[in-house]
């Protein structure tokens, strides 16, 4: 008996001291993306090709995803609010939610589907595949060539498809309320222009979203350039890249949240 | 094997986490030279080359490459040494991103200010002596086995490297494929008078190309010899490599209880 416990004891340990060891390693990694983005910034067209993969083809579902979360909205704010006469707040209450809320953390979490996991299974092939370790061999290394352009792009890319989900949420709402519902178009928009405070409510959204793209690209390049090189290795890096965004991305919105929003009341 | 050296791997031991790979290796690879290195499956041939590229390091002993110490050099001074080698892998690992063109112009664009006009000159001239000048346009996932290996080998010498260290370069391909990556390395290598070290598992084919041939088994240099000598070797590990004997020193049988007590017949009839 006493030896099990021991067995467990160690095994805890060692949980332990790996989990340690692989976040030293993850922040040791990041460092070295930040010291050699000198590459991508001095030959910006990396970036640009990384932008259009990451950037580009993940528009499609973030504006129509954004047009459906909108128009969702719409509905279900005109129900409420007409039952205490305030239907024409419907606009204030699209754009509020979408601007604080909604269009950071689910195009966050779209990004984190979409072009996280395809950034990990990208990095990852190139390493089972050996490219990166050719790369070393040519004497170009990997993490300004490969890794750091991609960290850019997405960091670039996230805060523009947060507004794009926004300013489409935004549409969706009043193709609901106004051109289905029959809202009065005016009191739409004025009280949204009224309600929607640049500074506390846009700046922070517009926070929020650098902040998502900083940890959901780090997080996929890191899972990518850290896969086991083999099909199995790759594809359980993807996963934990789309995981570990979404619970990343949850966990900071309510940090930051609590931070920005605490004066609220 | 005493010319001017370009390879020099003294005492060299390597370890992965306690395992011996690598125990006592000396080898001397004279410039302008084809040389094997020979072995079975996980013998530590690959991470021979490995250390001779520095992305590992020994755990004692040295790899001199061009009259330097490769584990001991600084980033930089590595970086400046593997602009001057190159490795060509085992599936070629072709950036599957870039055309066949850009794959071979990738180093020249990294390294050196040439025009691009000059760069595609340069490409055409890499393309044409592996005879695929017409495939630049195509993309890696478009081109055969042998096709994307001989694209790999065509941009292992984009840079005219002292060096090129080509890792199973005949494996997984059809017969015609195979000679014409034998002699394209062996064309290549005196034409352009670098060196050329193989590791490999196909006799026939290198015995064909290469000046001189080091057999490892279980860490160590178990025989070594010009093509010559090895055919007439007497040794049995290198009979039994050559001639492909099924058993042998190399046992047929991994390691394992008696199979007798694996059937469990010994208490059956008891």
């Amino acid at each position: 008996m006493p030896r099990r416990i021991v067995i467990s004891i160690r095994g805890v340990g060692h949980r332990v001291i790996d989990s340690v060891w692989r976040l030293g390693y993850a922040a040791r990694f990041f460092s070295l993306i930040l010291l050699k983005s000198g590459t991508s910034i001095r030959r910006f067209g990396l970036i640009i090709r990384e932008l259009y993969f990451t950037g580009v083809l993940t528009m499609i579902i973030i504006l129509v995803s954004g047009l459906f979360v909108g128009m969702v909205l719409g509905l279900q704010g005109y129900e409420t609010l007409q039952k205490y006469g305030a239907e024409t707040a419907v606009g204030t209450l699209v754009a509020l939610s979408l601007v604080r809320e909604l269009g950071p953390v689910v195009a966050a979490l779209l990004f984190a589907s979409r072009a996280g996991s395809a950034i990990t299974a990208e990095i990852g092939l190139m390493k089972a595949t050996e490219q990166l370790e050719a790369m070393g061999m040519m004497a170009v290394d990997p993490i300004a060539r490969v890794v750091a352009p991609r960290f850019w792009a997405g960091v670039i890319s996230m805060p523009l498809l947060a507004a794009m989900f926004s300013a489409m949420g935004i549409f969706g709402g009043y193709l609901v309320a106004v051109v289905l519902i029959g809202v009065d178009e005016g009191s739409f928009w004025s009280q949204m222009q009224s309600a929607v405070d640049f500074r506390f409510d846009i700046v922070n959204g517009i926070i929020k979203t650098c902040v998502f793209g900083v940890a959901i690209t780090a997080i996929a390049v890191f899972e990518g350039y850290d896969a086991q090189p083999t099909a199995e290795g790759v594809s359980g890096a993807t996963t934990r890249t789309v995981v570990t965004s979404a619970l990343v991305i949850l966990g900071l919105d309510f940090v930051l949240t609590s931070f920005m929003f605490r004066g609220v009341g | 094997m005493t010319t001017r050296a370009l390879v020099e791997i003294k005492d060299l031991n390597f370890s992965y986490d306690e395992r011996p790979i690598l125990k006592g290796i000396n080898m001397t690879m004279p410039r302008g030279k084809v040389i094997a290195i020979m072995g079975g499956s996980g013998c530590g041939k690959t991470t021979l080359l490995r250390l001779i590229g520095g992305t590992v390091t020994p755990s004692s002993g040295y790899v001199k490459v061009d009259n330097q110490i490769v584990h001991e050099l600084g980033r930089n001074k590595l970086f400046s040494l593997r602009r001057k080698m190159s490795m060509l892998f085992q599936f070629g690992a072709l950036f599957t991103d870039l055309s066949v063109f850009d794959n071979i112009a990738f180093q020249m664009r990294e390294h050196t200010d040439l025009p691009e006009s000059v760069i595609r000159d340069l490409v055409f001239m890499k393309l044409h002596a592996v005879g695929l000048r017409g495939a630049h346009n195509l993309m890696p996932a478009e081109l055969s086995g042998g096709m994307a290996r001989r694209v790999a080998l065509a941009r292992s010498i984009a840079l005219d490297p002292m060096l090129v260290m080509y890792d199973e370069p005949f494996a997984g391909l059809d017969p015609i494929s195979l000679s014409v990556i034998g002699n394209l390395i062996r064309r290549l290598t005196e034409a352009l008078g670098m060196t050329s070290i193989l590791v490999t598992h196909d006799v026939h084919e290198s015995l064909k190309i290469v000046d001189y041939v080091y057999f490892i088994s279980e860490g160590v240099i178990a025989a070594e010899g010009t093509p010559s000598e090895v055919r007439e070797s007497v040794s049995p590990f290198v009979h039994q490599f050559i001639h492909s004997e099924v058993d042998g020193p190399v046992p047929f049988h991994y390691p394992a209880e008696k199979y007798a007590t694996d059937l469990n017949l010994e208490n059956r009839f008891a």
